[in-house]
C-alpha cells in the first residue's frame, strides 16, 4: 500500500473507531431507556442494576407472560383480568412469583391465551384486591420465534384457540 | 396443498387483507424498481448518445470557426501567415516535433 | 495479492462480465422465486397459534435480512471507494442503495401488515422496528447524496462517509431483540441450538430467500451497468457501444 493509500486507511479507521465508541458511550447510557416494557418483577421490586421503579399513577408499558387460570372475563361486556408474571425460559408458573394484575376492556390479539407474551400499556395503580395493578389502554400480544404446524402443536398438547366474543358482549362496548 | 377451493385461499383463514397486503407490496415496489433499473439501461445510452450528438456539433462549429478565421487570416495579413509558416517549418523545430511525437 | 482481480477494476470488462451474468441470475432468480412462492402461499403448513398470516414471514424475513445484507455489502464498497479510491466500488455502492431501500421498506410494510393482526397495532416504537426504520432514512439519505453531487467522486465521497458511519445501526438492529426488551420476537432461522422452525415451514423460506437475494443481485446488476456506462460516458469505448446498440 503506497503512504497516501495508508494515511486514508487511517483516516477512514479513526473515524470509525471514534464513532463506533461514542455510540457504544451512547447505546450504554440509553440502555435503560430503550425498554419497551418494565416486567413484573422490575414493577415490584425495581430494574435489576439501577433499582428503578415505577411510581403509582405512572404511565408505563408492562410485559410478561399470562398466567395460566388467571384470565377472568366479564359475560357481560368486554372486560377482562389477566395476571402477568415475568417471561422466563423454561415457562414455570410459581404462585410466589411477583405478578401484576391487569385490567382491561377491549377486544384482546388474536394471540392472546394463557402463558402468552403479552405487553400491556397504562397507567400503574394500587388496587385493594390485588395490589399491584395496570389499567391498561392497549394490550398487544407478543409471540415468540417458534412456528409449527397445527397438527405438531396438537400433538405436543399446544392447541390454540383465537378469544371469541358473544354478539351480547360486542353490543355492549 | 393446504386450502379447498380458490376463496378459501384468498381468504387465508380471515387474514387475507393482510397476507395480500403484504405479497402485494413486496411485488410492486420490486416490480417498479426491476422495470425502472432496466429502462435506465436505454435511457442512460440515449442520453450518452444525446451528449455525443451535441459534442459533435460543438466540435464542428469551432473547426469551421477556426477555418474562416484562418481564412480570413489569410487573406487579409499574408505576409505574418508566411512569416508563422517559415518558423514552424525552420529545422529545429520541426527536430522538436519529432522527439515529442 | 490482489493481481487476479485487476480485470475486473477495469470498466469494460466489469460491463460485459455484467451484461452476460445478467440472465443466467434472472433465470435463476426467477426459478427459486416461483418454486419459493407457490410452497410458501400453497403448500407450506399454517401455523398452531398464527393460522396463514403466518404466510407473511416468506416476504418479511427474506426482506428484512437483505435489507441489512446489503447495507453491509455497500459499506464495503464505499470502504475500498474510500480507501483505494474504486471507481468501480463506488458504482456499485451507488447502484445497492435503492434496491436496499426498497427492501427495508418492504419488512416495514409486511411488518405492519403481520403485526396489525397477531400483535395488535401496526406500529409501535420498540428498539427493532425503530432501528429499521433508521436504516431506511441511512438508506434515503445516502441516496439522496449520491445525486446531491454533480461530481460523482465528490457525491460518492460524502455518500461513503454516511454509509460507513451508518453501520453502526447494523448491529444494533441484529441485536435488538436480544439486548433490550421488544415486542418484535427473537430470530427464528439464524438461531443456534434447537430448530424453531419444523421442516415443512423452513424449506419453502430457504427457497424464498435465495430467490429474493437473487432478485437483489439481478436489479443491482442492472442498475450497475446503468452506473458503469454514466460514469464512463466519455470513454471512446462507451461511445462505440451506444452507437452500436442505438444503430
Amino acid at each position: 500500500m503506497n503512504p497516501r493509500r495508508k494515511k486514508r486507511l487511517a483516516i477512514v479507521a479513526t473515524i470509525l473507531i471514534g464513532l463506533g465508541v461514542v455510540s457504544g458511550f451512547v447505546l450504554y447510557a440509553l440502555s435503560q431507556n430503550i425498554d419497551l416494557f418494565f416486567t413484573p418483577s422490575e414493577i415490584t421490586q425495581g430494574k435489576k442494576d439501577t433499582g428503578l421503579k415505577p411510581s403509582i399513577g405512572q404511565r408505563i408499558r408492562i410485559g410478561g407472560l399470562v398466567v395460566p387460570g388467571s384470565v377472568k372475563r366479564d359475560p357481560e361486556s368486554l372486560k377482562v383480568s389477566f395476571k402477568l408474571s415475568d417471561m422466563t425460559m423454561p415457562i414455570v408458573f410459581n404462585d410466589s412469583d411477583p405478578m401484576v394484575t391487569v385490567y382491561y376492556e377491549g377486544i384482546l390479539p388474536d394471540l392472546f391465551r394463557e402463558g402468552q407474551g403479552i405487553v400491556a400499556n397504562g397507567t400503574l395503580t394500587e388496587h385493594p384486591p390485588t395490589g399491584l395493578s395496570i389499567e391498561a389502554s392497549e394490550v398487544l400480544a407478543k409471540h415468540d420465534e417458534n412456528y409449527m404446524p397445527a397438527e405438531l402443536a396438537e400433538a405436543a398438547g399446544q392447541k390454540h384457540e383465537k378469544a371469541g366474543y358473544s354478539a351480547k358482549q360486542l353490543e355492549n362496548k | 396443498m393446504q386450502f379447498n377451493s380458490f376463496s378459501d385461499f384468498i381468504n387465508m383463514g380471515s387474514y387475507g387483507f393482510y397476507v395480500w397486503l403484504s405479497y402485494g407490496a413486496a411485488a410492486v415496489i420490486l416490480t417498479f424498481l426491476l422495470i425502472k433499473s432496466k429502462s435506465g439501461h436505454l435511457h442512460t445510452m440515449k442520453q450518452i448518445a444525446k451528449r455525443k450528438h451535441r459534442e459533435d456539433k460543438l466540435r464542428e462549429a469551432r473547426e469551421l470557426r477556426k477555418k474562416q478565421s484562418h481564412n480570413k487570416a489569410e487573406t487579409s495579413t499574408e505576409q505574418s501567415s508566411t512569416q508563422t509558416s517559415t518558423v514552424t517549418s525552420t529545422p529545429t523545430n520541426k527536430a522538436l516535433n519529432e522527439v515529442t511525437e | 495479492m490482489w493481481k487476479f482481480l485487476h480485470p475486473y477494476a477495469n470498466p469494460e470488462t466489469t460491463y460485459h462480465f455484467t451484461n452476460k451474468l445478467l440472465p443466467w441470475l434472472t433465470a435463476l432468480a426467477a426459478l427459486f422465486l416461483s418454486i419459493g412462492l407457490v410452497w410458501a402461499l400453497l403448500f407450506a403448513p399454517a401455523d398452531y397459534q398464527q393460522g396463514d398470516s403466518f404466510r407473511i414471514f416468506y416476504v418479511h424475513v427474506p426482506a428484512a435480512s437483505l435489507s441489512m445484507g446489503i447495507y453491509v455489502s455497500m459499506a464495503i464498497a464505499a470502504l475500498c471507494s474510500l480507501v483505494w479510491q474504486l471507481k468501480l466500488a463506488d458504482a456499485s455502492a451507488a447502484a445497492m442503495a435503492p434496491v436496499g431501500a426498497a427492501f427495508t421498506a418492504i419488512a416495514l410494510i409486511t411488518g405492519a401488515a403481520w403485526g396489525k393482526p397477531m400483535w395488535g397495532t401496526w406500529w409501535i416504537w420498540d428498539a427493532r422496528l425503530t432501528s429499521e426504520l433508521i436504516l431506511l432514512f441511512l438508506y434515503l439519505g445516502v441516496i439522496a447524496l449520491h445525486n446531491a453531487f454533480e461530481d460523482k467522486n465528490l457525491a460518492g465521497k460524502a455518500a461513503g462517509i454516511l454509509t460507513l458511519v451508518g453501520v453502526i445501526n447494523i448491529p444494533i438492529i441484529k441485536y435488538s431483540v436480544d439486548w433490550w426488551n421488544t415486542l418484535h420476537q427473537g430470530s427464528t432461522v439464524s438461531k443456534l441450538g434447537k430448530p424453531s422452525m419444523s421442516l415443512d415451514m423452513l424449506w419453502p423460506f430457504i427457497f424464498c430467500f435465495i430467490g429474493f437475494a437473487l432478485l437483489a443481485g439481478v436489479i443491482i446488476c442492472l442498475r450497475f451497468r446503468n452506473e458503469i456506462l454514466a460514469r464512463n460516458s466519455i470513454r471512446p469505448w462507451v461511445r462505440q457501444l451506444v452507437e452500436k446498440q442505438l444503430a
